[in-house]
């Protein structure tokens, strides 16, 4: 019978790190058997992992796949295509959709795109309120009977306190996770960037810090009261650190999760009014950077997630201010992290697998450990292959990556998801 | 110089040199037919996506009386509306053979983003709250003349008041002032500061009248009754009388001391006075000198040095 054997490389997981082959059964989507050397039958499919970490795969907590409503920019298989080269296994898809994540028909139609793309698993996200409105709850129970398990209203944050309270007060018993997208709104009205010395003298309305903070300290607080678990997405500045740094030495179950252009770029990259570096919450100060790669190697911040959020070349070829915010993040997520974080590839795993694996609700099936008998969804990557971002190299129908001409360090060379190779030598095979 | 964008592209010598060429633009534009052949087959083309009839006119002239080819693109709202990307506006325009884009965009950055899809020069003319380069240097050249400053602006104290936070004026002329050694006050409540200074050449008052009697000029900047929904301001009465120039106020001014305004003035808001009695007022001397200023920039931009000496 037909193997994947995974030869020559190391395994990493939460156990830790070991020299081992690794043979998945791609017809039961298992490993099959872990042993520091296997030899291959006829007919197996060998993958050379010389040199290459063998982990569980990478769960990417937030990701904008634009499908349904916006598939000029990208669609379920191109982009799950990209989760694939990135190394994820499992993305969740954000609810900001045309129609929305709101019904149990579009996060159906969501899941059923990725199973026909068949490259990652795709985790439709759900709305906390109908239409991310922010004025009426969506339908939690039906969405959680559908297999929903985060929700968001992300791309707008939950202004109202006593919605948000009854959200978290409903949720409870549901076994449900909600997730913040933390901007109190009437402090950014027609904000373009960071709001300090860079925006003062390009002449751009500023997006302060303070905003993205209020609403995380409110959110909070409404844990602290209600007991109920909360995620907090696309954490940027370095009070939002410390908060959640305070909350957790208190005991309370909050999550956390930073993106990788927060941690690499500044809001000085601005200055060209280059619309590609134009994010929200937005590219914020040195001190920023610092305080949340603190956070991520302290753990304070659980994930890193990529806010993976494309858009159509010409949308991008408009004045800062009338540009959608948002960049590229599937496919440079790994080597940003490893290029950039002083942390041991151990706990960029971590950071990337199975803490988010845990945060999304599939810690059944990603981010386990590289045993006989769990799934066989896997990332194999070289930590020192040294690369050059291209933008129109990417698999995503967009081109807005903020990285491109950037050498960066860490690639994934195989991807293994649900027993098959996906990505072979840096490559999608479908 | 390929483009103008910012009041930082230029040195202080740059910005002398521009205002000595304004000095020749200045003889040409007195002379009884003010025009040189010095453009001569040139297209210069206005592309406003911002009303702005003043400005428009005031580079209009400046491109006819150096005999340069103008073309208004007044781009309603409408294209935009359309769908219509910056890149396709900008790059259909300049196939039909564009030397020079003067362009007035309402988003900070705009030209920036242009000098990317086209090979002509750009001059900016006003974008968002960041720049107005050719309003500084005719502000500059007004005050060169004005004090008979011909050597820089070492010793001589600006105050600029009033809407810091939302003026592409303020930013160039801060720059433009700074840059040619002037002492800068900026005079405005918290709220229509930028909400950083950090980097800028200034000093900052909430009290004008403490100010007024040390100014050799007084730079009053337009405020818009719409600040009042934004929160920044209670009522424009509070603002006229804690900001405003009124006759009491003007009667402190030093004797030799400027009162400029870029326009369009708000009467009973910033100028409580009539500006047609103060002695010291040179808001239309700025409007002609802005002729001359767009002159010597566009000629810095298209012309080659000779071509000035001609006339017709």
């Amino acid at each position: 019978m037909t193997r994947v054997l995974i030869t020559g490389g190391t395994v990493l997981d939460q156990t830790g790190e070991r020299r081992a082959d690794v043979a998945v059964d791609p017809a039961s989507g298992r490993i099959a058997d872990v042993a520091p050397a296997l030899a291959p039958s006829d007919g197996d499919v060998v993958l050379d992992a010389t040199g290459c970490f063998v982990s569980p795969g990478f769960v990417d907590l937030h990701v904008h796949l634009r499908e349904p409503g916006k598939e000029e920019a990208e669609t379920i298989e191109t982009g799950s295509r990209g989760a694939a080269l990135g190394g994820f296994t499992a993305v969740v898809a954000m609810p900001n959709t045309d129609p929305a994540h709101d019904s149990v028909a579009v996060v159906e139609f969501v899941r059923a795109q990725g199973e026909r793309a068949g490259l990652c698993e795709v985790l439709p996200s759900g709305c906390i309120t109908v239409g991310r409105a922010g004025e009426r709850l969506a339908p939690f129970g039906e969405l959680a009977g559908a297999g929903v398990r985060l929700f968001t209203d992300d791309g707008n944050g939950v202004q109202d306190p006593l919605l948000m309270r009854r959200a978290l007060e409903y949720a409870g018993p549901l076994g449900i996770t909600l997730a913040q997208h933390c901007e109190t709104s009437a402090l950014t009205k027609g904000a373009v960037m960071h709001e300090g010395a860079c925006c003062s003298h390009l002449g751009l309305p500023g997006w302060p810090a303070l905003a993205e903070e209020l609403m995380l300290f409110r959110d909070i607080e409404l844990v602290r009261l209600t007991g109920v678990g909360m995620h907090f997405l696309h954490l940027s500045t370095a009070r939002s650190v410390e908060l959640v740094r305070a909350a957790k030495a208190d005991g309370l179950p909050v999550t956390a999760e930073a993106a990788p252009h927060h941690f690499t770029l500044t809001d000085e990259m601005l200055t060209g009014y280059d619309p590609l570096f134009k994010v929200n919450p937005p590219l914020r100060t040195r001190a920023d950077i610092d305080a949340l790669k603190a956070g991520l190697a302290d753990g304070t911040i659980d994930a890193i997630a990529t806010d993976h959020a494309p858009h159509a070349p010409h949308t991008k070829e408009l004045p800062l201010d009338q540009a959608p915010p948002g960049m590229l993040g599937l496919e440079t997520a790994l080597a940003l992290a490893i290029s950039e974080l002083d942390m041991p590839p151990a706990a960029v795993v971590a950071a990337l697998s199975w803490k988010p694996a845990a945060i999304a609700g599939v810690a059944d099936r990603h981010g386990r450990p590289v045993a006989v008998g769990e799934p066989a969804n896997l990332a194999l990557f070289d930590p020192s292959h040294e690369w050059t971002v291209s933008a129109a190299g990417m698999a995503s129908k967009s081109r807005n990556t903020p990285y491109g001409g950037r050498t960066v360090r860490g690639k994934v060379r195989h991807t293994i998801f649900r027993g098959h190779p996906v990505v072979v030598d840096g490559h999608a095979t479908r | 110089m390929k483009h103008l964008l910012s009041i930082t592209d230029l040195s202080p010598a740059d910005i002398h040199g521009l205002l000595e060429l304004t000095d020749h633009m200045v003889e040409i534009s007195g002379r009884p037919i003010p025009k040189v052949p010095a453009l001569r087959g040139r297209n210069v083309v206005s592309l406003f996506f911002e009303d702005s009839t003043r400005t428009r006119t005031s580079f209009d002239t400046a491109a006819k009386r150096l005999s340069a080819d103008t073309m208004n693109f007044a781009v309603s709202s409408s294209s935009v509306n359309k769908g219509e990307s910056l890149r396709d506006t900008v790059e259909t325009i300049a196939a039909m053979g564009v030397d020079a884009f003067v362009v007035r965009h309402k988003s900070s950055g705009a030209p920036q983003m242009i000098t990317r899809w086209t090979n002509a020069s750009i001059i900016n003319a006003g974008d968002g709250w960041h720049q107005h380069p050719t309003q500084a240097l005719l502000d500059c050249y007004t005050i060169r003349t004005g004090l008979n400053r011909r050597d820089g602006f070492d010793g001589l104290h600006i105050a600029i008041v009033g809407d810091i936070r939302h003026s592409r004026v303020a930013r160039s002329d801060v720059q433009a002032f700074s840059a040619l050694g002037a002492r800068v006050t900026l005079i405005a409540p918290p709220t229509l500061l930028p909400p950083s200074l950090e980097g800028w050449p200034v000093e900052v008052s909430h009290d004008l009248d403490a100010v007024v009697p040390h100014v050799d000029v007084l730079y009053l900047l337009r405020v818009q009754r719409e600040r009042m929904d934004d929160a920044l301001l209670p009522s424009m009465e509070e603002y006229s009388a804690m900001y405003g120039l009124d006759s009491r106020r003007a009667a402190q001014l030093a004797p030799h001391a400027l009162v400029m305004h870029p326009g369009p003035m708000n009467r009973g808001v910033e100028m409580v006075v009539d500006p047609a009695e103060l002695p010291g007022s040179v808001i239309l001397n700025q409007v002609t000198n802005g002729v001359a200023v767009r002159m010597a920039v566009l000629f810095s931009v298209l012309g080659s040095g000779s071509d000035l000496r001609g006339s017709e």
